[in-house]
């Protein structure tokens, strides 16, 4: 005793001291509740019933409640209530429906002092009233809440749930009257006490049982309740209707909550299952919890501020068997470690990046590339410095415009829609691509088409006799891959892969990396415009049946070159009109490689160009050495497609994906594969080619690229007369009880697809009205509409 | 002798879904199928129940528009109108969570595959040597392009699938023994390993099914007549009879055996349900006055847990199951074992400690999201389906009543709820019923005609249907706890 009044003094003076600490339990606790001297702390549970007092170090176990021969079921505890005005009074709730109250005050050992046994199923809650001495209010599974006067035997009043189950009930801190109680769907009421025979107001707070409520210290109509649908609401009860003023999202339904004394809009909640924490909200940023206590390793049953003026001791009971006080100055943030970085492609090309404003702040100074050199940034917001937490963590969004008409990506689209991905053989495939893409002006990647095709078709379609042919045969051999691009069309095709490259660029890390490679382009220029005298150099030397020594180096040695090669191209589209070599030089090069490219840049530069058909003839010579298997080359090819990917054209990286299959997709992890279908379906999707980005799902080998079009596969359909939608079956009206889409032509109801005219909303079964339609022009309802078809 | 529902019911089966729209003409249409010499499947049982009278039973035609409506739903989801439902719409309310529920768990988004979860229906049917569910679902696994090897037993199944086989066995005949372990073993197997999505879906699905045997058995559901007749989708190997009458074939030793147990005279029963009311009436008015002691209301949760044990009608010798239904699980000597019966103690499961409103359900939202309102929704609308009625008497207050059914239930797997008093169920569950009970929750394949007919006599069909309700949801709920607190525990 003298300790307590020890603490309570100290309290007058505002110094409660203490640090975090836990005391281990014997038994799983399911409630606790904090004497109102804030020293001492009562836990209960199925088989523990003790009061602790709470010290500087440590908690020491005071009184054992649980007397008596053997255990009753009185003693199973729900719940537990300190009386906050007289410190010997305390009730417990019984899970068999008895209300129990004790009396600390009693000389004997046994402290038990009266028992109310009405309830007949179990009580879920107890209440004092927050200023009356007797008056003590239960809540119980059976649907009743139940008002006692500690002087009488029985209770005062009844107040009836109407059979729902009540899973709490609260005094209103500041009307004397007034309770709110909380049901197992959803309601929460309020009542006077006065007046038992109906509640004053109702509303559905949430979807499911609502588990607890908290009236606010201080605003008088606040009202916190929490749900087993993962929320907290807080209520303001003084208007008229109840109206929700805040609503924070946990990730588990909600046991507890309890508003945190001196701070207007912070609460601590807890959940019932799955999640161990002790989370405090501020109600007003309901994404990130302002704090975090995470000492449990089982579910938390009960939360109590230990003392009501003091926000910074929490006490807590858990499932583990321990009992814990939190120190709010120990509590993980979890803002500090939430990251405030945030990127983000509109539709159109734009780009919103938001930042910590120190950082954009410092960079923004150092370097002048955040857009002044192509995209401006064209806002910068900051966020409201009013806002809770805007210290820890606020961010400055930028948004970056693309510049007008320079992000066209009409090259995307034609060539999604017009490539071939299957149905016919590779070699046709791969024509037919070859073709698109030069049709759009991009001879890179029409060369490529072509190219796949020599290594994975040609040897099956070129005899190997053709292989020791002599220098006009072999050329001749090699004539339609000649054929296959000009200079023209090629420089013409560079300029534009640049601009579209350049809308792509809107990433500050893009532009980093243009930065940064542009001095590594202008090194490699040399190499580049010489790119023909190469292989000629490494043809004169090696050709003497040398391949074989020479190609298993050319993976290690492609792989840094063709980078090299392309990035040029883009930022320097010009230096090809100046090279007048005979076409052919890039396909050589893609080719045969040579290994010594690297290593002889100066002797190249020093070479003349040489005769083409000479250059040529090498190519097929290589290529149709019977000894090359097209598996040889894979490497190469998945190069390729790295390649290609990194460079931002995913297109062409899943395109040949899926027309090469087998041939090259072991060789590529799945992951990455993964990553490419859904880059490339998701751009597809952006441009709304539904066809076409569903054609490469089901294409797709990789299990979860091909399960995306198996998700969600309903279609809503609303009836044609009521407008309601038709929620069983697609073709007749629940209500209206008619049949909702009748064929214009053979005026049954279509089951399957409707097709509609727009202009005049008839329609019928696609077969009937694609046949009419070839008939005659008007429309088969007879209303006089010219329909289209189209 | 063909029966007017049951030819309704082979009919529309056969024929499309617009017949059913108007499907008054059902009648005349058979006619002229048979004169083009199509061979009409002909149903050997009478009606979708063999328990009950066929005239009890809505024929299919004269249901209002809410049955209708459910009737085209059912049809609309499976492409069939089984005996099961044509039983239950007894109880359209129910029914329609029911099917809700059940085509959700089957057709709709979910972590499993489709015909993984057909054959986890059939995995967990076949431990009850369930046929009818058993040939329904070899149908449906054939149909959503499961391979049929799967079918020729368990061992040909992917090993993920013969891993579930234990927590499969536990679940349906001693739940209380689930283990965190069992849950850890099937997480944690390298590559044939689950998930806890994937897991959560399973259990639901074998919990589903293994009540639902129990219906089919409770109910005696007749065998599909497609099943009958040889469906052209069924694999050979599916032999072309119904288990059922197998099993169930040998009703001269199981009345023998009702007969010795419960025999009751034509003229008691008849007073029987003035009886069950006045016992009703009584605790209704002395439950305040009287007031057990805490030792009593343990001893009597305990006697009550003992007595479950003894009201077994059969003896031990468990009937080898037939054949072909037992390749889908192995084992088949591992049957319900009562739960205090060999010696071995284990914690009674307090209700209050880990409920389904409370834990159960939060965890199978989380991890099979809707699924836990659908399942919520359902064991709702069971536990407080009434009408008020009792045999012939109206505006009866029927909750005591269920609430003894319920919790009894729950007190044969273990579990208890501290706040009921089982001294109850003793008054308002007589010895007869309680065979019953136990015989359809535990052991459904033996359930016979006699134990159906021999309990409750005067009261109506549909409220032994309704009873069976309660039955299955309350075993459904019992399981899920079990194996929720055990994944609960796994996972802290």
């Amino acid at each position: 005793m003298e300790k307590m009044s020890r603490v309570t003094t100290a309290l007058g003076s505002s110094a409660l001291t203490g640090r975090t600490m836990h005391c281990h339990l014997d038994a799983p606790a399911n409630a606790i509740s904090v004497c109102r001297d804030a020293a001492q702390v009562v836990v209960a549970g199925r088989s523990i019933f003790k009061i602790f007092a709470i010290e500087e170090e440590q908690f020491v176990e005071k009184l054992n409640l649980r007397v008596g021969r053997k255990p009753s079921l009185n003693l199973s505890c729900a719940d537990v209530v300190w009386h906050q005005m007289d410190e010997n009074l305390l009730a417990t709730a019984a899970t068999n429906g008895v209300v129990v109250t004790w009396n600390l005050g009693r000389p004997s050992r046994n402290k038990q002092d009266q028992l109310f046994t009405e309830h007949k199923r179990t009580v879920n809650k107890v209440c004092f009233h927050p200023t009356e001495a007797h008056v003590l209010l239960s809540g119980s599974q059976d649907g009743f809440m139940k008002c006692f006067d500690l002087r009488r035997k029985d209770s005062v009043s009844t107040f009836s749930g109407q059979s729902e189950s009540v899973r709490d009930v609260q005094f209103s801190i500041r009307d004397y009257f007034t309770f709110a109680s909380t049901f197992e769907n959803g309601n929460v009421q309020l009542w006077d006490i006065r007046r038992p025979d109906r509640c004053e107001r109702m509303f559905t707070a949430h979807n499911g049982p609502v588990f607890c409520c908290d009236w606010h210290p201080e605003d008088r109509g606040w009202l916190a309740t929490g749900g087993r649908d993962k929320m907290v609401k807080v209520w303001d009860m003084t208007t008229h209707r109840a109206k929700e003023m805040h609503c924070v999202q946990t990730i588990a339904s909600v046991a507890r909550v309890k508003w945190r004394p001196e701070c207007r809009h912070h609460l601590a909640t807890c959940s019932m299952m799955v999640d161990h924490n002790i989370y405090v909200w501020d109600v007003r940023r309901p994404f990130v919890p302002a704090a975090m206590f995470e000492e449990h390793r089982d579910v938390t049953t009960g939360i109590a501020w230990r003392h009501p003026h003091d926000p910074s001791f929490l006490l807590s009971g858990s499932k583990d068997s321990t009992l814990c006080q939190h120190l709010f100055r120990d509590a993980s943030q979890p803002v500090e470690r939430a990251n405030p970085e945030g990127l983000c492609y509109g539709l159109f090309g734009d780009l919103a990046f938001a930042a910590k404003e120190s950082l954009v702040a410092a960079e923004s100074g150092r370097k002048p590339y955040t857009g002044d050199r192509r995209h401006p940034i064209f806002f910068k917001r900051k966020l409201d410095p009013a806002e809770p937490f805007s210290g820890l963590a606020s961010s400055a969004l930028s948004v970056f415009e693309i510049e007008p008409g320079g992000g066209s990506m009409s090259w995307f689209v034609d060539t999604a829609e017009r490539y071939a991905l299957t149905g016919r053989p590779l070699a046709e495939l791969c024509d037919h691509n070859a073709k698109v893409a030069r049709e759009l002006g991009r001879n890179q990647v029409a060369q490529t088409w072509t190219m796949l095709r020599i290594i994975y078709c040609s040897p099956g379609l070129v005899p190997s006799a053709n292989l020791n042919h002599s220098v006009g045969k072999g050329s001749s051999c090699g004539l339609p891959l000649m054929n296959s691009f000009n200079l023209k069309d090629m420089a013409s095709g560079l300029g534009s892969e640049t601009r579209l490259d350049r809308s792509k660029g809107d990433t500050r890390s893009d532009t980093v990396l243009l930065d940064s490679s542009a001095t590594l382009i202008t090194n490699e220029d040399n190499e580049e415009t010489e790119g023909s005298d190469v292989p000629t150099d490494y043809l004169l030397g090696d050709v003497e049946g040398e391949e074989d020594e020479l190609y298993p180096l050319d993976p290690e040695h492609v792989h840094p070159e063709e980078p090299e090669y392309v990035l040029p191209q883009e930022a320097f589209p010009l230096r090809h009109e100046i090279v007048d070599t005979p076409s052919g030089p890039e396909h050589l090069q893609d080719k045969a490689d040579s290994p010594h490219v690297s290593g002889s840049e100066a002797d190249a530069a020093s070479l003349a160009p040489v005769d083409s058909s000479f250059s040529l003839l090498s190519i097929s010579h290589a290529l149709y050495d019977s000894r090359l298997p097209p598996d040889f080359f894979s490497v190469l090819v998945c190069d390729m497609l790295h390649f290609y990917a990194e460079q931002g054209d995913v297109q062409m990286a899943v395109s040949v994906l899926i027309v090469l299959g087998e041939r090259v997709r072991k060789d590529i992890d799945e992951q990455t594969q993964e990553h490419w279908y859904t880059s490339y379906i998701d751009l597809l999707q952006r441009f709304r080619l539904w066809n076409v980005s569903n054609q490469v799902v089901k294409l797709s080998t990789s299990q979860a690229v091909s399960c995306l079009n198996q998700a969600s596969t309903t279609l809503h359909v609303n009836c044609s007369h009521c407008k309601r939608p038709m929620s069983s079956r697609g073709w007749v009206c629940d209500r209206c009880h008619r049949c909702a889409s009748m064929c214009a032509v053979c005026h049954h109801v279509v089951k399957g697809l409707f097709v509609w005219c727009q202009g005049c909303s008839h329609g019928g079964h696609l077969q009937h009205i694609m046949k009419w339609l070839e008939g005659s022009s008007h429309c088969p309802a007879g209303c006089g509409h010219l329909c289209e078809y189209s | 002798m063909r029966l007017a529902a049951a030819s309704n019911e082979a009919y529309t089966a056969s024929v499309a879904v617009s017949e059913l729209l108007g499907c008054k003409q059902c009648g005349a249409g058979r006619g002229q199928d048979e004169e083009l010499g199509i061979r009409i499947p002909r149903p050997l049982g009478h009606g979708p129940s063999r328990f009950i009278p066929e005239k009890e039973i809505l024929q299919v035609g004269s249901e209002d528009t809410q049955m209708h409506a459910l009737f085209a739903d059912s049809f609309a989801a499976l492409g069939r109108l089984d005996n099961i439902t044509l039983v239950m719409v007894f109880h359209p309310q129910y029914l329609e969570s029911f099917l809700k529920t059940q085509h959700y768990l089957l057709q709709m988004d979910g972590p499993l595959p489709l015909h993984h979860r057909h054959y986890i229906g059939i995995m967990a049917a076949a431990r009850h040597q369930c046929s009818y569910l058993v040939n329904l679902h070899v149908n449906d696994f054939l149909h959503v392009g499961g391979d049929p090897k799967w079918l020729n037993g368990l061992e040909n199944a992917p090993q993920k699938l013969q891993n579930l086989g234990e927590l499969n066995k536990v679940l349906a005949h001693r739940p209380w023994l689930i283990t965190k372990e069992h849950i850890e073993r099937l997480l944690k197997a390298e590559e044939h390993s689950w998930s806890l999505a994937e897991l959560v879906h399973a259990v639901v699905l074998l919990t589903h099914y293994h009540s639902l045997a129990s219906f089919t058995f409770g109910c005696g559901i007749s065998p599909e007549i497609h099943c009958d007749g040889g469906h052209t989708f069924r694999p050979p190997s599916v032999s072309n009879y119904c288990i059922c009458d197998i099993t169930n074939g040998n009703h001269n030793v199981d009345e023998m055996q009702v007969n010795s147990a419960g025999n009751i005279s034509v003229s008691d029963s008849f007073f029987e349900v003035e009886a069950l009311m006045e016992k009703m009436r009584q605790l209704q008015e002395c439950r305040d006055e009287e007031e057990a002691s805490q030792e009593e209301m343990a001893s009597r949760f305990e006697m009550e847990k003992r007595e479950s044990m003894f009201v077994f009608s059969s003896d031990d010798d468990e009937a080898t199951p037939a054949r072909d239904v037992s390749r889908h699980f192995e084992d088949t000597s591992y049957g319900y074992k009562d739960f205090s019966r060999h010696g071995m103690h284990v914690p009674t499961f307090r209700v209050q400690d880990y409920c389904w409103e409370d834990h159960g359900y939060s965890l199978v939202n989380r991890l099979y999201p809707d699924v836990g309102q659908l399942i919520d929704e359902k064991f709702h609308i069971a536990y407080n389906l009434t009408y008020n009625t009792m045999a012939m008497h109206k505006d009866v207050d029927t909750s005591m009543l269920r609430r003894a059914i319920w919790n009894y239930i729950h007190c044969m797997f273990g579990i208890r709820y501290d706040d009921y008093d089982y001294g109850e169920i003793n008054q308002l569950l007589d010895r007869s019923f309680k065979v019953y009970i136990k015989t359809v929750v535990c052991t459904p394949e033996k359930v016979t005609k006699r134990m159906y007919d021999s309990f409750w006599r005067q009261f109506k069909h549909s409220e032994k249907v309704h009873v069976n309700l309660l039955l299955i949801e309350a075993r459904m709920q019992a399981e899920l706890l079990y194996a929720l607190r055990a994944i609960t525990r796994y996972m802290t």
